[in-house]
């Protein structure tokens, strides 16, 4: 017989399941939010996503064959990176800083930390969070949706030559008899105009031309189909959801004339879709539940106090960031017992301990030498 | 002068461009290589700077190296150091006030720069005049090649200028992160990758050419 043995370290049991499987499932999921996102902007947003996926698969191939790490592109994990950062990138967003985007996010987000499990920040944020700091001023610029002829024409600023400024989208917008104030994401709308979009044009996405992301429904509903899987676990969504709502609720009960209703905050920006798909990622969050439900809530918590308290209209982002930073500390604090120590640990407390010389060290003055059970090993003397 | 002692000077000289570089090798000096290098013209006047009290001081360690007690030595270093710098410091004021203002703090600070330190403890106070001050030049080299390389990148995407001149037209779009400090840190890292990457593929072809005549 030639058989072999394999030496491995824990753990012993596998599921049926591969990395391949989750991920190919994210991305089937996320699908139907990159065709509502195409819906809403056309050919631009077509374009961004398709420049953005292929930048990261792009930087991924390039790190996976000169570097020394695991992984390939056949996994899917760089598309889903790379579906997830063109969502949350403004659609005329030029598309070379969307390649930009693409390669810091897998460059600086997972190659630097050995590629594909060894993450601590979810790529796709921190593509984000770098084009945020390189090009501010084009990552706030949004262009209302569902404009007549968004499948003929590219939103002018997305076809910016390399390294170039993009066109003012607000002249384009002027000659097409748009309000340009119209065109502000309704976060920064609140923000600097003090005008709250009522809630269910949120949820669904489809009145006006409103200048927001993929449906808030379309996507909790993609995002039920992956709980029920089990390809992704319920209890982080629902606590990034519930902390930020009732913490918005918590604001609004108190001082309700300045800040918007809770449900405003639940469905504006890109908090659902950061709640169901980013926070979720499972290299950069808890795997022990306790975890998951602290993980989630510091994100919501974090993500109300960003928005109504800091410069920034929108802070999903940095609250992922911050969360995902927190995970390592959230996993050690929330460690569960060993089956077979709880039982000893209360033993051990309800026991008592009073102060004895055989406790004290040698070396203090005065003190006993120590009985034999306690040095069972006591060196003989020659 | 014989061959034997031109390759050893040689050698001494290129040890910092090179082998011992002090930015990409030995990682030294780093708070005037993060801080400074917002543009070319920046880095270049730091690393002059940097290189006259380096070359100076080592020069003038290298000197007095046996009428320093040992127990003294660190404090003198320090004093030959801060004269040298006191003068670069008055020099560019008098030269130009806006490099003197863009540099900052950071030309007093050239004496707490622990590459200027390390080498007169390392080096100068162990070798003769001619040879400290040879290996100082060539670390000075070496930092103004490093300081360089990073204010070059940063200049170019942060501005798109290098030494001022515009390069890419008015209608360049600036990124803003490279003038700000996570710029320099992404840089920074870029090019250490990209050094380590060239010494693996060195290593890697020397062990292929070893195996090669093993076989």
């Amino acid at each position: 017989m030639n058989a072999t043995t394999e030496i491995r370290s824990a753990p012993h049991i596998k599921g049926p399941r591969s990395v391949e499987q989750i991920m190919a499932n994210v991305v089937y999921s996320l699908l139907p939010v990159c065709a509502f996102f195409i819906y809403q902007y056309g050919l631009s947003a077509a374009a961004s996503i398709l420049v953005v996926t292929a930048s990261c698969l792009f930087a991924e191939r390039a790190f996976v064959r000169t570097g020394t790490q695991a992984g390939s592109l056949s996994d899917f994990s760089a598309t889903i990176t790379g579906l997830l950062l063109a969502l949350t990138l403004p659609p005329g967003f030029p598309l070379w800083m969307g390649a930009v985007a693409g390669i810091a996010s897998i460059a600086l987000g997972k190659a630097i930390f050995g590629g594909i499990g060894f993450n601590v920040f979810n790529p796709a944020l921190v593509g984000r969070a770098f084009v945020q700091a390189a090009f501010p001023a084009a990552i706030a610029t949004y262009t209302p949706s569902f404009l007549a002829g968004r499948f003929t024409e590219f939103i002018p600023s997305s076809l910016a030559w390399p390294l170039m400024a993009p066109a003012d989208t607000a002249a384009w917008l002027k000659a097409m008899q748009y309000d340009t104030l119209a065109s502000a994401s309704p976060l920064a709308r609140w923000k600097f105009e003090g005008f709250v979009t009522p809630a269910w044009d949120l949820v669904t996405s489809l009145t006006g031309h409103m200048a927001v992301g993929p449906s808030p429904l379309l996507i909790v509903l993609c995002g039920a189909y992956l709980a029920l899987r089990r390809f992704m676990d319920w209890r982080i969504p629902v606590a990034v959801l519930g902390s930020a709502g009732l913490s918005a609720l918590l604001i609004y009960a108190a001082f309700g004339t300045r800040f918007p209703d809770p449900f405003f905050m639940l469905f504006s920006g890109g908090l659902i879709l950061g709640a169901v798909y980013m926070a979720t990622d499972m290299a950069t969050s808890p795997v022990t539940p306790r975890g998951m439900w602290a993980y989630g809530a510091l994100i919501g918590v974090m993500t109300v106090v960003i928005r109504y308290y800091s410069g920034l209209p929108e802070g999903v982002m940095y609250a992922i960031l911050i969360g995902n930073a927190a995970t390592p500390l959230i996993e050690r604090i929330t460690q569960p017992t060993p089956f077979g120590k709880g039982a000893s640990i209360q033993a051990r407390r309800q026991g008592s301990y009073t102060l004895h010389p055989d406790y004290i060290s040698r070396e203090e003055a005065g003190a006993k030498t120590p009985k034999k059970r306690f040095l069972k090993n006591k060196p003989k003397k020659p | 002068m014989s061959d034997l002692s031109r390759a050893q000077t040689f050698d001494e000289f290129m040890e910092g461009i090179w082998r011992q570089n002090p930015v990409f090798v030995m990682v030294l000096g780093m708070c005037p290589t993060l801080a400074v290098t917002v543009s070319a013209m920046n880095a270049l006047s730091m690393g002059l700077a940097t290189a006259f009290v380096l070359v100076c001081s080592c020069g003038l360690v290298s000197l007095m190296r046996n009428i320093v007690p040992k127990e003294v030595r660190i404090a003198t270093y320090i004093v030959i150091i801060a004269t040298f710098v006191t003068v670069v410091d008055y020099v560019i004021q008098a030269v130009s006030l806006a490099v003197y203002d863009a540099l900052g703090a950071f030309i007093q600070l050239i004496v707490v720069n622990c590459i200027i330190l390390g080498r007169a403890e390392a080096h100068a106070s162990k070798n003769p005049p001619i040879t400290a001050m040879v290996n100082a030049l060539g670390m000075s080299l070496g930092f103004v090649i490093g300081l360089l390389a990073l204010g070059t990148v940063r200049e170019v995407l942060g501005a798109g200028t290098l030494f001022g001149v515009s390069l890419f037209g008015a209608n360049f779009q600036p990124w803003v992160v490279m003038v700000l400090p996570p710029g320099g840190f992404i840089v920074l890292g870029g090019w250490l990758l990209l050094f380590s990457a060239l010494k693996r593929r060195k290593e890697a072809r020397l062990a292929a050419q070893e195996g090669g005549h093993g076989a």
